[in-house]
């Protein structure tokens, strides 16, 4: 797919696409009309450019591996809890974080369209939106993971969540083993966004960048 | 509805592909069109659940070779002409030609930006009790309505177990057709994988969906 980086609305292509011609139409006509404002757009735009990403959630997953009681009420009510912290950006309603044992692993889909924890990971990747996934999560999740070179043991249970309404979903992954006495900025670094959809696990220190 | 948005359990859509290091937008349009879905929401011009049905009504073939945001922006376009906020006229010439109905919670200006960053509650007040606590056997319900529902077909009429009230909730299936909130209890329902797939299925395997009450009774 080609990549357009750029992000200057009102930048002038010498072609522009049938799709982007109607987009810029649509936009044209709800401003005339008076619906939105288009710097309300550039800001909705920016916001979940730079702001609003996977790095919420990380936060959020390593304050849970080093704080027991913060750990206990985001298991409880993650909404609430997340609410408590000051330094991470609030969350709407209905936010559920689900625990990875070594007994059981987490997997989170929206089968019917592309339902995520936005405040905390930002929007979802193509994928998670795209058919192959929100085929095969419910029914083949090993080979899902498969795809994503992820391999558990036969017998750990799976569990997937299919959000089919306002609920959503944040897995909290297992903490890598030799992390003890690490900071929780040290410890974030270490959660994808994919540990946290159950696609994929938390690095391993040795996959740090030093 | 019956759609082919309805995946789970589908076969022959072939490999996941994770893009590395992916961004935000593949496009400036994309970005365009989230920003204008979500204004549109906030200010009342349409909501959540008739953003999803109007996906969801795209025909097959072009819901299928369509981009994500592709989607949105015809979901959007085809919404707005219903619901007589723009014209196709309008569309055809890329300005207002003519007056539009207000919004219900008028223009989405940049004060209006910052409630965008949670999401919106969803919550409302039970009409009632509950009819079903944690442990209750359930089976959802055989229906197939033309109209929007978020029970997906490959859970329906089968049997499962209540593990958690997620509280009361609007009702996507009224609310998508600008029915009214009709709130309903929200559970999320444990299904074993061999009772939705067969003996073939993986044995270690557990689904769960969020289930309205209506979707369900009990056994």
């Amino acid at each position: 797919m080609a990549h357009d980086h750029d992000h200057h609305h009102d930048h002038e292509h010498s072609e522009l696409s049938e799709t982007q011609l109607r987009v810029r139409a649509l936009e044209t006509i709800l401003t005339e009309k008076g619906y939105v404002d288009p710097k309300a757009l550039d800001a909705i735009v920016e916001m979940y450019e730079t702001k609003i990403g996977p790095r919420n959630g990380a936060r959020v997953v390593a304050k849970a591996w080093t704080d027991p009681a913060f750990k206990q009420a985001l298991l409880a009510d993650a909404t609430q809890a997340i609410n408590t912290l000051g330094h991470v950006s609030r969350t709407g309603d209905h936010l559920i974080a689900v625990e990875n044992t070594p007994q059981r692993h987490n997997m989170v889909v929206c089968t019917l369209c592309s339902c995520y924890p936005w405040e905390m990971l930002g929007l979802p990747p193509v994928w998670y939106k795209a058919s192959p996934y929100r085929s095969r999560a419910v029914k083949d999740p090993r080979g899902v993971l498969a795809d994503f070179g992820v391999t558990l043991a036969k017998d750990t249970e799976i569990r997937v969540w299919d959000s089919t309404a306002e609920t959503r979903f944040i897995v909290l992954p297992m903490r890598p083993e030799g992390t003890d006495g690490w900071s929780e900025d040290k410890l974030a670094e270490l959660v994808t966004r994919d540990s946290m959809i159950g696609t994929g696990l938390p690095k391993k220190p040795a996959e740090m960048k030093s | 509805m019956n759609g082919v948005h309805d995946m789970g359990g589908m076969d022959g859509f072939g490999k996941v592909e994770p893009e590395a290091n992916e961004p935000t937008f593949h496009h400036e349009w994309e970005g365009r069109v989230m920003a204008m879905v979500r204004a549109m929401g906030a200010n009342g011009g349409v909501n959540i659940d008739s953003q999803r049905f109007a996906r969801e009504s795209l025909p097959p073939e072009v819901y299928l070779a369509s981009s994500y945001y592709k989607k949105w922006f015809l979901a959007i376009e085809n919404q707005l002409v219903e619901r007589n906020m723009v014209g196709a006229d309008e569309l055809e010439a890329g300005h207002s030609l003519h007056q539009s109905p207000p919004l219900p919670r008028g223009k989405f200006t940049l004060d209006d930006v910052k409630r965008c960053e949670t999401r919106a509650n969803f919550d409302r007040q039970p009409q009632g009790p509950a009819s079903f606590k944690p442990g209750d056997k359930v089976r959802t319900k055989n229906i197939n309505p033309l109209t929007h529902t978020r029970l997906p077909r490959y859970v329906r009429g089968h049997t499962g177990v209540v593990e958690r009230i997620n509280g009361c909730h609007v009702f996507p299936d009224t609310n998508a057709h600008f029915k009214g909130d009709h709130p309903q209890w929200l559970y999320t329902v444990v299904f074993d994988a061999r009772d939705l797939w067969g003996d073939d299925a993986d044995p270690t395997l557990k689904v769960s969906i969020e289930a309205f009450e209506p979707y369900l009774e009990k056994i």
